[in-house]
């Protein structure tokens, strides 16, 4: 029999094989394949590079977790990664295909006619990928970390240099088709094991029913179950609404409209051969992530009741589980490797000789606590991030299990990491250098420059990554609310409307990225460094709006701006209205054409 | 008809359709997912109630009919209009 250590090596090892073999064997050549692999991708197959380029460390590694912990109120990281999608096919999609061009600051650069404009857009996008790298970094350190069994940082620093290494590989084509090779391994990773959980718990095979069935042990509904569990130790109620509606609403919307601001996702749309694939491409893309979206909520709910039996294995009424038991019972081994990572930790403040898991904020449960002699909640630290990569040893489950999960949490931080630093590259070398500095640059240098790029946006993301601002999902978050406050309303505004103006899209831009990074960097810390932040997001500087939540009123600024500037500068030339016209309507898209 | 009466025609249309898609993509999310929750209550789903199935599986469903649906509609649009690629 083969130790965990050894089956984890062996389903990372095997599957990174296997991606940089399809690299190796898809090796960009001309600049045009580098970006856009000569648009031959057919939308299913497209659907599901994009669904794995999009789902990422956040969504793999950090979401359930995020959820299992909080419930209900956190369905906003369901609605809003999901809803943005529609935003994508309705709004932009099929827009962006028929302008036929590489990226997205291109159009933002033709359709406002200005270089400006297009150097704005670069700014905006960098900044968003950089911060939307951060969040994967950690995710990364998390997975490397444990599957090494080495410490967070250790796991960073690892992650970090494989993720380089991969992402110099090849261009959008290596990645097209490695990334079908990372959902299959992703998808499958993340929904085996949620199918033996809410089969021991449910009975019920499809984990997305079972959150909604009956929990077999107590014959209660498995929701209800969970709900008073929960309040018996004096946490909020899985399924009730704690959180303040304004913030959950401004939230999901934030992070809707990053969705369909992030030039990561909005580049695969560059990539299908017609007009009519980049409606259907939008619908794949979220066919293949509501697989993992509809099993996320029941991931999070079954591993919140498996952690709370464990450490009340006989009830919450009756003694918590002893620290002899966790040193010695294999249903604890888990707690012993997490514990090495320094994500997860328990301590015996009382000295009971048993480690007691409440709420200890909780009025009722201090009094409960004082009858029977606890002093804190003991379970001391619980990282949200290391919940699902954890969830198939809580549950016990076999090793090749544990092995393939640690083999999906790399596959998603890697691919989405990787379609990351593609954009980026993209923005500095094509855009950047390319399209401004200079436009006689010969093809292997703008190779070179993309590179050069790839690696300076990793090491300043590993370093930031070391002290993150958040859970890997809400860094992820941030990103997002300033690819809302930036990018998506300059887009659906070139689109939509002819009366916006080159000096309306520059201004809307640059007050919806300041106004969003300076509110972000006043709670979160000037550039996400820890301690230099004046405010909290528990006490944020506007009422009750959270850094994490504005986004979706930076995208406002960024709305009324443009409309009040565009209104008082000189209207749009006629031969922009006609370009606008012109990709209004499918007909006549040819091929993409290179500047 | 022109080529410009007809792509304004078809662009009319396509916004028509947008704006009707979009409000149903908030009603379920925004709507019965979060702020009318509360009228939802009384409707059982599995251990909670309709709000919460909305929020956490039903308005993704909803998501994923309103993309193809649009997608279908939308190609249809093209060739009535005469806009279409081919």
């Amino acid at each position: 029999m083969m130790d965990q250590f050894t089956l984890n090596l062996l389903f990372v090892g095997a599957s990174f094989a296997v991606y940089i073999g399809i690299a190796i064997w898809a090796r960009a050549g001309s600049t045009s394949e580098f970006y856009a692999a000569g648009r031959g991708v057919h939308p299913v197959t497209n659907g599901m590079a994009t669904a794995a380029d999009w789902m990422s460390a956040a969504s793999f590694i950090s979401m359930a977790g995020l959820i299992a912990f909080t419930g209900y109120d956190n369905s906003t990281f369901l609605m809003g990664w999901t809803g943005g999608y529609v935003l994508l096919a309705l709004l932009l999609a099929p827009y962006l295909r028929k302008f036929g061009k590489f990226t997205v600051s291109e159009f933002i650069g033709d359709r406002f006619y200005s270089k400006t404009a297009r150097m704005v857009a670069v700014i905006c996008l960098i900044v968003a990928s950089t911060t939307y790298v951060i969040g994967q970094m950690t995710g990364v350190g998390v997975a490397f970390g444990r599957f090494l069994e080495i410490s967070n940082t250790s796991g960073l620093l690892i992650g970090a240099c494989v993720v380089f290494a991969y992402a110099v590989f090849g261009g959008m084509k290596g990645v097209t088709y490695t990334q079908v090779a990372q959902y299959v391994v992703l998808i499958m990773a993340y929904t085996i094991p949620a199918i033996f959980i809410s089969l021991q718990l449910t009975g019920n095979p499809v984990p997305a029913l079972g959150l909604f069935g009956d929990h077999v042990a107590s014959g209660e509904p498995l929701l209800a179950k969970l709900d008073s569990i929960v309040a018996e130790l004096g946490f909020a109620e899985y399924t009730t609404h704690h959180s303040d509606t304004l913030n959950m609403v401004l939230f999901t919307l934030s992070l809707m409209i990053g969705t369909a601001g992030l030039p990561h996702v909005i580049m695969r749309f560059f990539t299908v051969p017609r007009v009519a694939d980049a409606r259907w491409s939008a619908g794949w893309a979220l066919v293949f992530i509501a697989l993992l979206y509809l099993t996320a909520p029941a991931v999070g709910a079954m591993a919140r009741l498996n952690i709370t039996e464990l450490m009340w294995p006989n009830g919450t009424d009756a003694q918590a589980v002893s620290v002899e038991d966790i040193a010695s019972d294999p249903k604890y081994d888990w707690m012993q490797t997490w514990q090495k990572t320094g994500l997860l930790d328990w301590e015996d403040k009382n000295g009971d000789g048993r480690i007691q898991y409440y709420n200890d904020a909780d009025a009722a449960m201090q009094e409960k606590a004082t009858a029977n002699g606890w002093t804190g909640n003991e379970l001391t630290k619980f990282n949200r991030d290391i919940l699902v990569l954890a969830n198939p040893e809580i549950a016990n489950l076999p090793g090749w299990v544990i092995g393939l999960v640690a083999a999906g949490g790399l596959a998603a931080a890697l691919s989405t990491a990787a379609g990351l630093l593609l954009a980026i590259s993209s923005a500095v070398s094509h855009d950047l250098i390319k399209g401004q500095l200079n436009p006689n640059i010969s093809e292997k240098n703008e190779l070179m420059a993309a590179r050069v790029a790839m690696g300076v946006a990793i090491v300043v993301a590993t370093y930031l990554g070391l002290n993150p601002p958040g859970f890997a999902a809400q860094t992820v978050a941030l990103a997002f609310g300033l690819a809302a406050a930036s990018i998506f309303p300059a887009l659906m505004m070139g689109i939509f409307s002819t009366k916006i103006n080159n000096h309306g899209a520059v201004a809307g831009m640059l007050a919806g990225l300041l106004v969003t990074l300076i509110y972000i960097f006043l709670h979160k810390g000037w550039f996400f460094i820890p301690d230099t932040n004046s405010f909290t997001d528990a006490d944020p500087l506007l009422g009750t709006i959270k850094s994490t939540s504005f986004g979706a009123v930076g995208a406002m600024i960024n709305f009324a701006v443009a409309y009040v500037v565009a209104s008082m500068t000189k209207e749009t030339p006629q031969e922009i209205k006609d370009l606008v016209e012109s990709v209004r309507v499918p007909k006549g898209a040819g091929a993409a054409t290179d500047h | 008809m022109s080529d410009k009466e007809a792509s304004n025609a078809y662009w009319k249309a396509n916004v028509r359709l947008i704006l009707w898609s979009l409000l149903i993509w908030a009603i379920v999310s925004f709507g019965f997912g979060i702020l009318l929750r509360p009228m939802l209550s009384g409707i059982a789903v599995g251990g909670s109630d309709l709000g919460f199935w909305f929020a956490q599986q039903g308005s993704i469903l909803v998501f994923l009919a309103l993309i193809f649906f649009y997608a279908w509609r939308m190609n249809k649009l093209d060739a009535e209009h005469g806009v279409g690629e081919e």
